[in-house]
């Protein structure tokens, strides 16, 4: 940067060479060559070889020698002899460092593009692998789970109580406060419809039908889904990253046993549990507003009694069953099928999340849609 | 760049390092001169990747210091640190490679953090380093599609991206079959040599250690302190320490200090 004179210089000389001296300090920012420049100067003058002299050098480090390799990429492409002179000692050796292996020709196919990503083909093959591979995972787990009934599995029970904890117990803070928020919304919601015909009482028939049927159990299984889902595959991926996913197959023991199994029946055992406890906070937040509406808390629980019937409870329940299968597999597969690095463990997390939430809504749809054939 | 004389690059005073209660290494005190390959060296669990990684700021010492260039590390405030830990390289033990960017990405990064170089020229830089350590063409291949040897190679060009005075390294050989770990051998010296910086290696492959290092330190786990400090091949005949002696002949030389024997031949 002191000196001012710092760059290159490209001569023709009489034998058809093309002599480029250097000069001045080559130091990053100084701006001291770009090769883009030379290259035209080049091209211009089409030398048969090129001779770099650096006798006119000050300080110099890596856009010297990156500047030198262009160079010397350069000659080797269009077949020009390259020689170097009066170059400081460590330059030389380092060109001849960075020279010493091919540059590596790309041998795999160009990486797609994102507009390839939205080729319908791609789409649809990538759905199907999807499918297949969830399809597998499924097989899998019944055969894991064939042998649990059979005796002869290698599920350890300490694994799932410690699981039974983390999807149970520890999930009660954020369950009661969703719940009782949810219990409000439903009770505000259905207030504001019912004062029009002055049958304010029923909200505690609403939100009683609403809660046990739907929305306790459906806010539980988003939350588990983002809490114990997306922990599910984190805990997997990085298993495979540490290769004790291998270790562990390694041994004999079936990953799907030893690791997917706990996993899965604690958060079998754990929504239905944690549901009933929601419905129940979900009630006591609509009767909180029903309250606020001038509606006395006996009102609202002999009306809550009159709407509770065995099979609203038996709707939200089994549903939880199933959100809780459908929340382990999801979370489960992301995370075996994860690969083997930290974007990947991340990857693996999110799609263990977005697959489990799709997939509780339409199980949710499909479900209502039985339950209202059968008029159950 | 530099002259080679001996001059004191990085100086370990009195340092003791501790997780809480539980002493580490303690009483360290060693200098490590500019332009030297100094391999810090010890059994399993003694403290060597404790020490680096108190070299590299990344934990604080219980007590002591460590200077560079005369200056206290330790003692200097945050913005200090950072401008004295821009001219260092790391490579890590695992590479910490980022997963998530192409090799050209990885080594690019601290080019834009913190020079002035257009983005023309950090590819020329980055084809460059790449080249340096044998990769050329790479720069698009992501940290997961290349193997372990290529991985470390990567990592090393990431941490030469900055031309750093000092080049730390974590077992650098680790999970490399001889012949890349010769070859990654080759490339320290090279490097070393030509742009003059001081290097810094926790190993204890012995082969590497006595092709390149040219000073020592051996951490001790037993008495919790530093045993011995020279060069490898003169601590491996003459120390008076047998544990060393052992260590650096794979344990089968137990004998007597004063007969150099000649059986590590491999050098």
């Amino acid at each position: 940067m002191s000196d001012s004179s710092a760059g290159f210089q490209l001569v023709q000389q009489s034998d058809h060479s093309a002599l480029l001296t250097l000069s001045g300090d080559w130091l990053q920012g100084s701006r001291a060559g770009s090769f883009a420049a030379l290259s035209q100067q080049l091209h211009q003058a089409t030398p048969e070889s090129l001779v770099v002299d650096g006798a006119g050098l000050g300080q110099w480090d890596s856009t010297l020698a990156a500047f030198l390799l262009r160079c010397h990429n350069h000659c080797r492409q269009e077949g020009i002899p390259f020689t170097t002179r009066n170059l400081p000692a460590g330059t030389d050796k380092l060109l001849r460092l960075a020279t010493a292996v091919e540059p590596h020709r790309q041998t795999a196919e160009p990486r797609g593009s994102w507009l390839a990503a939205l080729n319908p083909l791609t789409v649809v093959a990538r759905s199907t692998d999807f499918i297949r591979e969830s399809l597998a995972f499924t097989g899998e787990l019944s055969i894991a789970l064939a042998r649990l009934v059979a005796g002869n599995s290698n599920t350890r029970f300490e694994d799932f109580r410690h699981f039974c904890y983390q999807a149970g117990p520890e999930a009660l803070g954020i369950i009661s406060l969703t719940s009782v928020l949810v219990g409000m919304i439903l009770a505000y919601l259905g207030a504001v419809q019912l004062q029009q015909f002055g049958a304010e009482v029923y909200v505690a028939n609403l939100v009683t039908i609403g809660i046990l049927r739907e929305m306790g159990v459906l806010m539980t299984a988003v939350v588990m889904a983002g809490r114990t889902g997306a922990a599910y595959a984190a805990q997997l991926g990085t298993m495979q990253t540490n290769e004790e996913i291998d270790a562990i197959t390694t041994m004999g023991i079936s990953p799907m046993e030893f690791l997917v199994l706990p996993r899965f029946l604690a958060l079998l055992v754990a929504m239905p549990l944690l549901t009933l406890y929601a419905d129940l906070l979900g009630i006591v937040g609509g009767g909180i507003v029903a309250g606020g509406m001038g509606i006395t808390p006996l009102q609202y629980i002999s009306q809550t009694e009159q709407a509770l019937a065995i099979h609203h409870l038996a709707v939200g329940l089994i549903k939880a069953v199933v959100f809780a299968l459908l929340i382990a597999v999801a979370g489960c597969r992301a995370g075996i099928n994860s690969g083997r690095s930290s974007a990947a463990v991340g990857q693996a997390a999110t799609e263990a999340v977005v697959t489990a939430i799709v997939y509780l809504i339409v199980a949710d749809a499909g479900i209502n849609i039985i339950f209202q054939q059968i008029r159950f | 760049m530099t002259t080679p004389a001996p001059e004191v690059h990085i100086s370990i005073r009195d340092l003791t390092m501790a997780y809480g209660s539980f002493v580490i290494q303690q009483d360290l005190c060693f200098d490590i001169n500019r332009g030297d390959i100094f391999v810090i060296m010890g059994g399993s669990g003694c403290g060597k990747s404790t020490l680096l990684r108190h070299m590299l700021g990344l934990l604080a010492p219980a007590a002591g210091d460590i200077l560079y260039s005369g200056q206290s590390f330790t003692l200097a405030d945050e913005q200090a640190q950072h401008a004295m830990r821009r001219r260092w390289g790391i490579t890590y033990q695992s590479g910490g490679m980022f997963s998530a960017m192409t090799l050209a990405e990885n080594v690019a990064l601290p080019l834009q953090l913190y020079t002035p170089c257009s983005r023309g020229e950090i590819a020329d830089i980055v084809a460059y380093k790449l080249a340096l350590v044998g990769l050329a063409g790479y720069q698009q291949y992501y940290p997961a599609e290349i193997s372990g040897g290529m991985l470390k190679r990567a990592a090393l060009a990431r941490a030469i991206a900055l031309d750093p005075e000092i080049l730390f390294f974590d077992e650098p050989s680790a999970g490399l079959d001889p012949i890349s770990s010769r070859l990654l051998d080759d490339l320290i010296l090279e490097l070393k040599e030509s742009t003059g910086a001081t290097v810094v290696l926790v190993t204890h492959e012995l082969p590497s250690i006595f092709a390149i290092a040219t000073n020592a330190v051996y951490l001790d786990a037993a008495s919790r302190t530093m045993i011995a400090y020279g060069s490898p091949t003169e601590l491996r005949d003459h120390s008076d320490q047998a544990v060393v002696r052992q260590f650096l002949t794979r344990g089968s030389n137990p004998g007597e200090p004063t007969e150099p024997a000649a059986r590590s031949g491999n050098e």
